[in-house]
């Protein structure tokens, strides 16, 4: 039987984060506020992001080591999970960006970076389709992934710190941590990013199962003949 | 060492041998700016320094990414078996690397001087741009080296390419416009300072990157 612990856990942790998020008590503050709660959602679903892609990347590094097909498929199901993230955290931000900054897209290098990233990783989806043969197509979105990671990384987190941008922790802002990340908001942040890690998993759990099973059959049938 | 000067060495006699390649990205590089130049003509005062700036270096770009793609494709299978069992992977990737730094830095400058003559010249200060054009040469063929070994390794490789290459190669190629925006203001040199760092790690990841990659993309 497959652990179930996490999965109840998970459950468990995302509606106290939707509860909490909607009706905990939160910091007030000028310009944003009550917009803060969206900390719990969109911050929060950008560092699951970040640590998803981590792991893909870990992933990959190990299916070049030991050449198991199946940390190539974990790999590949895990980036799935961190796009899906990915474009629910754009959609926060500019949910938030429309209300604090005055337009859904404004011109920031953050939002910008965060656009090609995606961009980055879409093309590694791309990049695995083109391929017939399951071990090539592995050992060279591989290869790709653990570049991108190492390109995504600047892109998102050091570049924006260069530069003048809206977000908090560039061009001068101060990050949150300094000043407006009061207690209240801890208690609900760090079990969110766990909550979306633990979420991403069991996405990519699924999917994973459901890659491995038709593995299975299909080598059934190539045995019996019938391909 | 000894390995990759020689490797270099057969590029460039490869490269002589078929002169057409070479010949026919410069081609591609004249037209391309004088397309430009010609699209341009209708509204000569509106081509502002920003807007000769930015379309110099898309046109760099595209003339990377063509010149750049076949560097894998080049060749036939049966040439990179018999390379296979001669050198080590290192070799071929530190010596290909730098062999299309070189070839994207003749290209740039000859691009340069041709598009300056017909676009004008608003830089002040020489001896960064010549920075810049050097820096953004080997961070393109660094970038694109990698991605062109990839690329190649699929079917519809020039699609991939593209696709795969221009959001990777966005943030240098951003750093390069700005570092070539100081140049052209004459800015002085300490404030160009964080570019050129950026530009160099950037090139400096990358570099560390494909030298490692690049045994496992050998293989297959």
């Amino acid at each position: 039987m497959r652990k179930i612990w996490w999965k109840i856990l998970c459950v468990v942790i995302i509606f106290y984060v939707i509860i909490m998020g909607f009706i905990g008590p939160v910091p007030r503050l000028a310009i944003i506020n009550e917009s803060i709660r969206n900390t719990y959602f969109h911050v929060a679903l950008w560092l699951a992001m970040t640590t998803l892609l981590l792991l893909s990347m870990v992933f990959s590094i190990r299916y070049l080591t030991k050449g198991n097909i199946k940390d190539d498929d974990i790999a590949s199901e895990v980036a799935k999970a961190a796009i899906f993230f990915g474009i629910l955290g754009c959609l926060t931000g500019s949910v938030w960006a429309n209300y604090t900054w005055g337009d859904p897209w404004p011109n920031d290098p953050k939002l910008n970076g965060a656009a090609v990233g995606i961009l980055i990783y879409l093309a590694y989806l791309l990049l695995r389709s083109s391929f017939e043969d399951e071990q090539r197509r592995a050992r060279i979105s591989s290869v790709y992934n653990i570049f991108a990671f190492a390109v995504f990384i600047p892109i998102i987190y050091i570049l924006p710190r260069l530069t003048d941008s809206l977000h908090p922790g560039s061009g001068g802002n101060s990050t949150f941590g300094s000043y407006d990340f009061d207690n209240n908001i801890r208690k609900v942040f760090y079990p969110a990013v766990i909550g979306y890690i633990l979420l991403g998993l069991w996405i990519a759990e699924l999917r994973i199962r459901i890659k491995q099973i038709n593995r299975v059959r299909e080598e059934a049938l190539i045995e019996s003949g019938k391909l | 060492m000894n390995e990759i000067k020689t490797l270099i060495w057969k590029e460039v006699t490869l490269e002589w041998r078929q002169k057409y390649a070479i010949s026919g990205m410069l081609l591609y590089v004249v037209s391309t700016v004088f397309v430009c130049y010609l699209s341009f003509n209708l509204r000569r005062n509106q081509l502002t320094p920003i807007v000769w700036n930015t379309l110099f270096w898309i046109i760099l770009l595209f003339t990377a990414v063509n010149a750049i793609a076949k560097s894998f494709s080049q060749e036939r299978h049966g040439r990179l078996l018999y390379y296979y069992n001669l050198c080590s992977p290192q070799a071929i990737i530190i010596s290909k690397i730098i062999y299309n730094s070189l070839v994207m830095a003749v290209l740039s400058v000859l691009g340069f001087v041709f598009y300056a003559f017909v676009m004008g010249n608003p830089i002040q200060d020489n001896g960064l741009f010549s920075i810049c054009i050097l820096l953004a040469s080997t961070g393109f063929a660094s970038v694109l080296t990698l991605i062109a070994g990839i690329a190649s390794k699929a079917d519809n490789s020039a699609t991939l390419m593209a696709v795969l290459s221009f959001p990777i190669i966005l943030p240098m190629l951003l750093m390069t416009i700005r570092l070539a925006k100081n140049a052209m203001d004459g800015l002085d040199w300490s404030v160009s300072t964080d570019e050129i760092t950026t530009l160099l790690s950037i090139d400096l990841i990358v570099i560390t990157l494909s030298y490692l990659l690049f045994p496992y993309l050998w293989r297959s």
